[in-house]
């Protein structure tokens, strides 16, 4: 056995422990702990394909949508409503366990990941992010106007009513939001946190193992140098659509679980600035790097909704109730600018630079065979 | 055409290329080109700038595909039309203008060179099966020892972008070596280096040889490629002006003329 680092066991307790904490102060703060996760889940799908693999791809909410309205439809009334035959050959609604509907929305969003991925494969850069922002945009509009002629995604109402997660037969929604687990009360939304945590901890290990592997390690060498990756005998091609997949797989079911947790789904959800938040989430933690990257999604999921719970009670704290002069959305959006400008002027690669991921950079300094300062050099000085 | 069946199986030549035609445009880049490299050679090819040693070289190695001409390598056709295959098919080449996996670590360069010769799927790496970590120590056990073999095991975990110029080029051989090629091909492997830099290539080149793998190389250092070649192939505006063994080249009037003008030819 590996020994394990004290750090690890502390960040680990603390994970399990402090949200329940935090919930006495209210479901809200638990709720934006939620959220932060889903986002850790997409922002992880995500480095995949602009960490890893180095496709930048600023239509990757497209697979968000896919999963969150397949579960929408699975666990929601509205098929049923909308189309006779269903309702008539199950008239009690689908009820698929979610460890069908969990794997499902990861195969069908990996799918149009592929979809997505297969005819672009010749574009880098720029093009490449320009054809999946039309991608991102087409799924979007798609879902806005598929509800006529005939109706499938109720277009821009949306799909509510969705069934929560319900778990070895407990539904996380449990009644009015407190579920009876063993004679304790847990909140719904600590419920959510404890099964997102476990989701989001499986993503973090199949990351790690990805990213140290035969595989990852082509889709890094794609990154770096593809003619030099083709000449070490890499199959580009697939493996670009592989990175793809799997990206879009994670998005998926981070989508599914978003429509679960939030019961309701619209096209709202998924417009083109949410593909560059999620960018943004990898981008700040450093592109490729895990840890950076899971940092970066909790930061900037957490930290905004945080500022709009906070802002107005501060000031009422110093100007008396009533008080506050700035509205709790301006403040918000002008500390997160800040903060994104801050970033960029300090730690322009990220909070946890080096796309090397996992390159051992603080190994002992070995002399460059060329670079070896002489004495005459440092002397040479009149 | 087909391959001759009845030469006997020492006589069959490790690569055999002949009439290669690449056109760009306008440049007839390559007419009517060819070589025969044996088991266990050194192979040169030599000419003036704009000669067509490169592309040559890049229609070997399936980086361009040839408007004409006929691949064999060990024997068996193969078909340059997508990298990857040749490599596997067994030629690695490395770049005139280094191409390494900068971010990576020099041990991470070497490793991606075993890519097509280990295995281990996504679904296998996900799961941690005891097969998929045997691959990966295989992988890195083997891609070490490529790095001491080349000499650049000290920088192993250093991100290739900060090596040196000359262990880059090193370890761009290691990285392809990793893939078992049976013909390795170099593009001016010596560009830029020292004397000293030379000299220790040089003696890897000689011992890559005697491990019993193939070398073809273009180089402008004469003297390098007339103390390491067994064959020489010298090209000039797209054609084969002389072929044969250093001494026979070395004395060609026509190479000459390609590389000084007509005066001293």
């Amino acid at each position: 056995m590996k020994s394990v680092k004290l750090s690890h066991v502390l960040i680990v307790l603390a994970l399990l422990v402090l949200p329940p904490i935090l919930g006495t102060a209210g479901g809200a703060w638990v709720r934006i702990l939620d959220f932060a996760l889903l986002y850790i889940l997409l922002a992880l799908g995500l480095n995949i394909v602009v960490g890893f693999t180095g496709l930048l791809d600023l239509g990757f909410i497209a697979f968000y949508a896919v999963g969150a309205y397949l579960y929408a439809l699975l666990a929601s009334p509205h098929l049923l409503e909308q189309f006779a035959w269903i309702r008539a050959a199950l008239p009690d609604g689908f009820h698929v366990s979610i460890w069908v509907t969990l794997p499902l929305a990861g195969l069908i969003a990996g799918f149009c990941g592929l979809l997505l991925g297969a005819p672009t494969l010749k574009l880098r850069g720029d093009y490449l992010a320009i054809v999946t922002l039309g991608f991102g945009e087409i799924v979007r509009i798609f879902l806005n106007n598929l509800n006529a002629p005939v109706n499938i995604t109720n277009g821009p109402q949306g799909i509510s009513q969705i069934e929560p997660l319900s778990l070895f037969g407990v539904s996380l929604a449990g009644e009015r939001g407190v579920i009876d687990l063993f004679g304790l009360a847990v909140p719904s939304v600590l419920a959510y946190y404890y099964v997102l945590l476990a989701i989001a901890a499986v993503a973090v290990v199949m990351c790690y193992r990805l990213v140290n592997s035969r595989t990852g390690r082509a889709w890094k060498a794609i990154r770096e140098d593809e003619i030099a990756a083709k000449a070490m005998g890499i199959n580009t091609r697939n493996m670009k659509l592989l990175a793809f997949a799997m990206g879009a797989a994670f998005g998926g079911v981070s989508g599914s679980l978003f429509a679960s947790f939030q019961g309701f789904v619209s096209p709202e959800s998924f417009t083109l600035f949410e593909s560059i938040v999620v960018l943004a989430m990898v981008v700040l933690g450093g592109l490729g790097n895990i840890r950076g990257v899971v940092i970066g999604a909790a930061l900037l999921a957490a930290i905004p909704e945080a500022l709009r719970l906070v802002v107005i009670p501060i000031q009422e704290a110093f100007l008396g109730q009533g008080n506050a002069v700035i509205d709790a959305e301006v403040a918000r959006q002008f500390l997160y600018g800040t903060a994104m400008v801050g970033i960029m002027l300090w730690r322009p690669s990220g909070l946890i630079p080096g796309s090397g991921a996992e390159a051992k950079k603080s190994s002992a300094p070995v002399p460059l065979s060329d670079e070896v300062v002489t004495p005459e050099l440092v002397t040479a000085k009149p | 055409m087909t391959v001759s069946t009845a030469l006997p199986p020492v006589a069959t030549p490790l690569l055999k290329v002949t009439s290669v035609n690449k056109r760009f445009g306008g440049l007839q880049a390559l007419s009517d080109v060819g070589l025969t490299i044996q088991r266990g050679q050194i192979y040169g090819l030599i000419g003036p700038n704009g000669a067509g040693k490169t592309t040559f070289f890049n229609v070997i190695t399936g980086l361009y595909p040839p408007d004409s001409g006929l691949f064999h390598l060990d024997g068996k056709p193969y078909s340059p039309e997508s990298v990857h295959e040749v490599t596997a098919a067994g030629i690695a080449r490395t770049f005139q203008n280094i191409r390494l996996f900068g971010e990576m670590t020099a041990l991470e360069n070497v490793m991606v060179g075993r890519h097509i010769r280990s295995t281990g799927s996504m679904m296998q790496t996900l799961l941690r099966t005891r097969a998929s970590v045997q691959a990966e120590a295989d992988i890195r056990d083997r891609a070490m020892e490529l790095l001491a073999y080349v000499g650049v095991e000290k920088l192993a975990d250093r991100r290739s972008r900060t090596l040196s110029y000359g262990d880059q080029r090193r370890l761009e051989i290691a990285r392809a070596l990793a893939t078992e090629p049976k013909l390795l091909a170099l593009d001016e492997p010596a560009a830029g280096m020292n004397l000293t830099e030379k000299s220790t290539l040089r003696e890897l080149l000689g011992r890559i040889r005697d491990d019993g793998i193939s070398i073809l190389l273009i180089e402008h250092d004469v003297k390098l490629v007339m103390g390491l070649c067994d064959e020489i192939t010298a090209l000039d505006r797209g054609k084969q002006i002389v072929q044969g063994t250093p001494e026979h080249v070395r004395s060609n009037p026509e190479l000459i003329h390609a590389y000084l003008g007509k005066a001293h030819a």
